[in-house]
């Protein structure tokens, strides 16, 4: 019996915070507890949930990534353009256009020793000039093929299909984390990278591989939106998704410092911080407040697991 | 020695670069070296260069403040709001407000020890809603009785647009601040070493605060001069700043993880981006989107760079 799962960590309390948000919610906001407003909240946290998923697995290595947003709309903008074309070409150009950002990213981080923040920020300015570039020069790509809207807008059963992709990748990366060798080098390189690589852990490879696919699965939430819109618009699609993403992390007590990742808690993170969103959109909360209170929220998640002065 | 020659190396990378431009740009163009020209890049730069000049102080410290633009937008919307009482009100009104919400992020740095990423990031999110909130999501438009705040913006002093003065005194009072101040050698000691210098027993604490407080304050005299500038307060205005901000820091030779850098290499650097921007806009074929990617991947070049001085500093 391990003693960390008898003492109430990061995770449960967002666990807490979800239910009793949930349950008064239910009780005091019209409408909420209805079968369609809960597929409605899982399907608008899809894109948030996938670009969290990857964005653990980087601050699990003790770094950041803000390119994000502009992954996807990279993603966004070349499955658009393509669409037409072919469906298949489509998808694969946008998974290989996105994850090429990413191991850029990864590369410069690893490979140059390039602060993490500096390196996305950069590729966050330059990856939305380039998104503008592929649609055509500025334009609204508007998708007219019904197979490729299927994936933002399809459902199995009741489930929307967003939603079972972004289920996908929380069953996959938690075996990522928990099962594998790759799980175990990413915590060891955040926990303490000059003692990962005395230990011969492949500290670059891990590297690269985490913003590689941190950048892929924000391909998928680019494509989701894209086809759920039935448009791609490059100056839009995924801004401040990093942002998003980043509260959806660290709410869920996976600390930035790297070492920790908690897949478990970034969902219910990523949840916590939709209902919040949904809550105050049905309760005519003003969108400006909302800001302000997402704002607050993170602090005092981040305040909690913050270090302490030795 | 050897770091001081290196850092001479990095400050004089730039400035070099930067003569290149300029030199490039004459040979180029016959309306580069025209005093409109010239006068229209400094004036455009200028309220960049004072946000860039508050993040030094930032990066110097070891820090990094990702709120400024927020905190421009929310100062220039203040002043605008505001103006009716007068033009000095304004000023106060809108400086003050920014330098209140550094000193926020300061404090939350220091003394509740979250990293500056993320209170600033949180302090970004959370201007930006409240900006909007209290100007209704819309422009403001600055009282014509207060003439001496839209004179900040587009005035002259002997010939010299105001917001070119207020730059180059902003820069001289910052080096100076630096260079020959007991306040600007512990900026240094806590970049270099936070850890260090609060055993030596600096008041490290309260030295953080400060950077982050004038951060915020600079931010402030940029968003009110903008307001001046446009003639309203915009909360949308200063979207993106915080990222240019610290290209410019960057560019110009002071390293991000702290302890190096100063004044001069950062007026170099807004006003290296500031003339390739220039040129970029006399060439007249690049498209904006095609800027950005030149930005981004200008950015990625000199980090690039620099990365390769800082192995070798000992």
């Amino acid at each position: 019996m391990n003693w960390r799962r008898v003492v109430p960590g990061p995770e449960y309390a967002v666990v807490a915070s979800l239910v009793f948000l949930v349950v008064a919610n239910s009780v005091f906001t019209p409408n909420f507890a209805s079968t369609g407003n809960l597929w409605n909240v899982l399907l608008q946290v899809s894109p948030v949930m996938l670009c969290a998923l990857g964005m653990t697995l980087v601050i699990a290595t003790g770094g950041v990534d803000l390119s994000v947003g502009s992954t996807m709309a990279i993603a966004g903008a070349i499955a658009g353009v393509l669409v037409e074309r072919s469906m298949a070409l489509a998808l694969v150009a946008a998974a290989i256009g996105a994850t090429f950002v990413g191991v850029l990213n990864g590369t410069l981080i690893a490979a140059l020793r390039v602060q993490p923040i500096v390196v996305t920020l950069a590729t966050l300015i330059a990856g939305r000039g380039l998104a503008q570039i592929i649609s055509h020069d500025g334009q609204l790509v508007t998708i007219d093929v019904p197979a490729f809207m299927t994936i933002g807008r399809g459902h199995v059963g009741p489930i929307p299909l967003p939603v079972l992709i972004a289920l996908a990748a929380v069953v996959a990366s938690m075996f990522v984390v928990r099962s594998t060798a790759l799980g175990r080098h990413v915590l060891a390189v955040g926990g303490n990278p000059a003692a990962a690589r005395l230990a011969g852990v492949p500290v670059r490879l891990t590297i690269a591989t985490v913003y590689a696919a941190s950048a892929a699965l924000s391909a998928i939430a680019g494509v989701i939106i894209a086809a759920r819109l039935g448009a791609s618009d490059a100056a839009k699609l995924g801004q401040n998704m990093e942002l998003d993403a980043i509260a959806a992390v660290v709410v869920g007590g996976t600390a930035l410092a790297g070492g920790r990742a908690s897949i478990g808690g970034t969902v219910a993170g990523a949840l916590l911080m939709q209902v919040i969103a949904t809550s105050f959109n049905m309760l005519l909360v003003p969108y400006a407040w909302s800001l302000a209170l997402k704002a607050g929220i993170i602090l005092v998640a981040v305040y909690l697991q913050r270090p302490r002065r030795v | 020695m050897r770091t001081r020659a290196l850092a001479l190396l990095r400050g004089s990378g730039a400035l070099v670069a930067l003569i290149a431009a300029c030199i490039f740009g004459v040979a180029r163009y016959e309306a580069f070296l025209t005093p409109e020209n010239v006068l229209n890049l400094l004036r455009q730069n200028s309220m960049l260069g004072l946000v860039a000049l508050g993040m030094t102080f930032v990066i110097i410290s070891g820090g990094i403040d990702l709120s400024v633009g927020a905190l421009l937008a929310i100062a220039g919307v203040v002043a605008a709001m505001v103006s009716s009482r007068g033009s000095f009100v304004a000023v106060v009104a809108g400086v003050g407000v920014a330098a209140l919400l550094g000193t926020t992020n300061g404090l939350l740095i220091a003394r509740a020890r979250i990293q500056p990423f993320i209170v600033t990031l949180t302090m970004l999110i959370a201007v930006r809603g409240a900006t909007l909130a209290i100007s209704a999501e819309q422009s403001i438009n600055v009282d014509v009785g207060a003439s001496r705040l839209v004179w900040l913006g587009r005035g002259d002093v002997a010939g010299l647009p105001s917001p070119i003065v207020l730059l180059l005194l902003a820069y001289a009072f910052g080096a100076v601040l630096l260079r020959f101040t007991r306040f600007g050698r512990y900026v240094y000691a806590i970049g270099d070493d936070a850890e260090a210098a609060r055993l030596m027993g600096l008041a490290t604490d309260r030295i953080v605060i400060t950077t982050y407080a004038l951060s915020g304050a600079l931010a402030g005299l940029a968003g009110v001069v903008l307001a001046g500038r446009l003639g309203s307060g915009q909360p949308v205005a200063g979207g993106g700043w915080e990222l240019d901000a610290i290209a410019a820091v960057v560019v110009g030779g002071t390293m991000l993880t702290g302890g190096h850098g100063g004044a001069g290499s950062t007026l170099i650097g807004v006003l290296l981006l500031g003339v390739i921007f220039n040129l970029f806009n006399l060439e007249g074929t690049i498209s904006p989107w095609w800027q950005w990617v030149l930005r981004g991947g200008f950015l990625l070049g000199v980090v690039v760079v620099q990365s390769r001085f800082q192995r070798k500093t000992p």
